[in-house]
């Protein structure tokens, strides 16, 4: 067992509380960067897959696993970013620009959308941002000019700084390039964490009425939880669209949104690592179907195998692993670390009757 | 002047008057306790100040300040901190998060700063880390502070939460029922504390406050509520012995005995 000796408060504020936590990860960073030797470009195109669902994942674990508010609305920013990153390049506009400015648009729209959805809570918020996400398809059709309707378009190659990447061509330069966002996304998300705007979400997700209390102000605080958020989902968006080479209204239709929330579930709300183990799955999970049902004889696909499995992991989780892969990690490491003084019990959720009644 | 003035407050839920035409002030430096029968309207006058709820007429005036106009986020602002009775921490968070979010309204640097983590984000929050070790070190929080909210005692929970209102530095704290379901000890604890809190860090302190052996040996004015009315107002002792008091809480035949609500 671990014990932390503290004499410095940055001992606190650091991203890593110890040299063997920093190797961990420096050890990670390693590995994710030598990964285009270790694996052919095929595995490396499904690694690059994960990342960029992890992305998008990221965006919504800040709104929903952070600061505690349910979207499923968010496979329209997603879209936004993507349409928003792809007339910006055929405008002639440098990619780093487009990308970033594309962030930047969604997050705008996603606070401006925010502010009529305040009001609503649970699962009032989810349907209105359910909402969203069945409009959003319609709207791409019927802006028939910009966004290619249902024919869709055709990612334009990237150019990064005079640089061609293209996924076929150059998959390892893509995987760079999505690695980038990555880390860059996550060392945004961690700072936020340990800062008080981070601070003020958790705050908002476990009682809004004690955190008016101290000074918190909630409007403001989804507001810009919702801002941030979009922003990064609409990057995982753009890079989704650029990496499928083409896309249309059906790429980012609501169904998306579903498996983005099951994803960040199944991962374990509120940790980081939960965005990136829930991607593992839900990128890795239709490979894995399709070489089952192959080797059970069945040369056809079985429709809506894929969506049914889903359902069933995410009822299991549910059920029986609330804190998700994440947190069962946690609870196995605990467990080691602690052996044999572990109590069963450790993580159970405490229920509290007494509740200050909800005002207004 | 007062640090805390309410004036004629009025509150109605549709037809049930809550506090009817309330007046009080609570000097700088008091410690003032509100007592009074379950359901009398103490908490209400808490929710009153803190702005969750907005009084149908009167004034309620904080240092020269109408709080009336500000919004329930601004009040802690002025230096007002407060408890619930009900305990309402952020239960998925540490002892020390809750207790940073208590310094809230202290923060100076902006979004962008600090999702960059800025050498200004860095230092401030060195800043607040050293004010909340201070309340930790009063409270005798030291083993707690990596702890989640969710798997403490409730007496633990109760001194987090003074805690974290302490953590604001406030200029006036409002407790409400700060012994309820502590043991003996705990009391006694929470009542240095409250002493403490007056004597050394200099706060006002404005409490809802059954146990009356509490509330007689810290505070040096008591202010008696029933069916949101003032019954009486004075020294604990005063209040104890008042005929209307004893009356609420005991009924008209207590009073020609002589009796004294314990």
């Amino acid at each position: 067992m671990k014990f932390h000796f503290k004499t410095d408060y940055d001992q606190d504020i650091r991203l890593f509380p110890d040299w063997w936590n920093f190797s961990l990860y420096a050890a990670l960073l390693v590995l994710a960067l030598s990964l285009p030797l270790l694996i052919d470009p095929f595995f490396l195109g499904e690694a690059t897959n994960v990342l960029i669902w992890a992305i998008a994942g990221l965006g919504l674990m800040l709104l929903t696993g952070q600061t505690g508010q349910v979207s499923l609305g968010h496979s329209a920013f997603m879209a936004l970013g993507c349409y928003s990153c792809v007339l910006m390049m055929e405008a002639n506009v440098p990619f780093l620009v487009a990308f970033l400015l594309a962030g930047v648009i969604t997050g705008v729209v996603g606070a401006l959308i925010a502010v009529p959805a305040l009001k609503l809570h649970g699962v009032y918020l989810a349907i209105a941002t359910l909402a969203l996400a069945i409009l959003a398809d319609d709207i791409i059709v019927l802006l028939k000019t910009w966004t290619g309707g249902v024919n869709g378009k055709m990612s334009p190659p990237i150019d990064l700084f005079g640089y061609e990447i293209n996924r076929w061509n150059n998959p390892i330069e893509w995987y760079y390039l999505t690695l980038a966002v990555v880390l860059m996304v996550t060392l945004f998300y961690r700072n936020l964490l340990r800062a008080p705007l981070g601070r003020a979400f958790a705050a908002v997700r476990d009682s809004e009425i004690s955190a008016q209390a101290m000074g918190v102000n909630i409007a403001q605080t989804k507001t810009i939880a919702f801002g941030i958020s979009c922003a990064i989902t609409g990057l995982g968006g753009a890079l989704m669209g650029l990496f499928a080479g083409a896309f249309n209204n059906e790429t980012f239709n609501f169904l998306l949104s579903i498996q983005l929330l099951m994803m960040i579930v199944v991962g374990g709300l509120g940790f980081i690592h939960g965005a990136f183990l829930g991607a593992a799955v839900i990128a890795f999970l239709p490979q894995v179907l399709s070489i089952t049902t192959d080797m059970m004889g069945r040369g056809v696909a079985i429709p809506g195998l894929e969506s049914g499995v889903f359902g069933v992991i995410l009822i299991l989780f549910i059920l029986f692993e609330p804190m998700g892969l994440y947190g069962r990690w946690l609870k196995i490491r605990t467990f080691l670390e602690l052996f044999p003084f572990a109590r069963k019990d450790m993580f159970k959720r405490q229920k509290s009757y007494l509740k200050t009644e909800r005002l207004r | 002047m007062s640090l805390l003035e309410i004036d004629s407050v009025t509150l109605k839920f549709g037809g049930l008057t809550a506090v009817n035409n309330l007046s009080m002030n609570v000097e700088e430096g008091q410690v003032f306790a509100l007592v009074g029968p379950n359901g009398a309207g103490k908490s209400t006058v808490f929710n009153l100040i803190s702005r969750f709820y907005t009084p149908v007429n009167g004034s309620i005036v904080f240092d020269g300040q109408d709080v009336l106009k500000m919004a329930p986020h601004e009040v802690p602002n002025l230096g007002i901190a407060r408890t619930f009775q009900n305990i309402e921490l952020f239960h998925q968070a540490t002892v020390l998060q809750n207790l940073l979010v208590g310094r809230h309204r202290h923060r100076k640097t902006n979004m962008i700063s600090q999702m960059l983590h800025l050498p200004s984000v860095r230092a401030e929050e060195r800043e607040h880390r050293h004010a909340v070790e201070e309340v930790i070190d009063l409270l005798d929080l030291q083993p707690y502070r990596n702890s989640r909210i969710a798997g403490l005692p409730y007496g633990v929970r109760k001194v987090v939460e003074l805690g974290r209102a302490l953590a604001s530095k406030p200029r006036l704290l409002l407790l409400d029922e700060p012994a309820s379901g502590l043991s003996v000890e705990e009391t006694q604890n929470m009542r240095w504390w409250i002493d403490d809190i007056r004597r050394h860090m200099k706060i006002t302190v404005l409490m809802v406050e059954h146990d009356m052996g509490l509330v007689s040996k810290v505070c040096d004015r008591v202010l008696a509520l029933a069916d949101g009315a003032k019954l009486a107002e004075g020294t604990p002792s005063q209040v104890q012995s008042h005929p209307k008091v004893i009356e609420a809480y005991l009924g008209t035949n207590a009073v020609s005995k002589g009796g004294k609500v314990a």
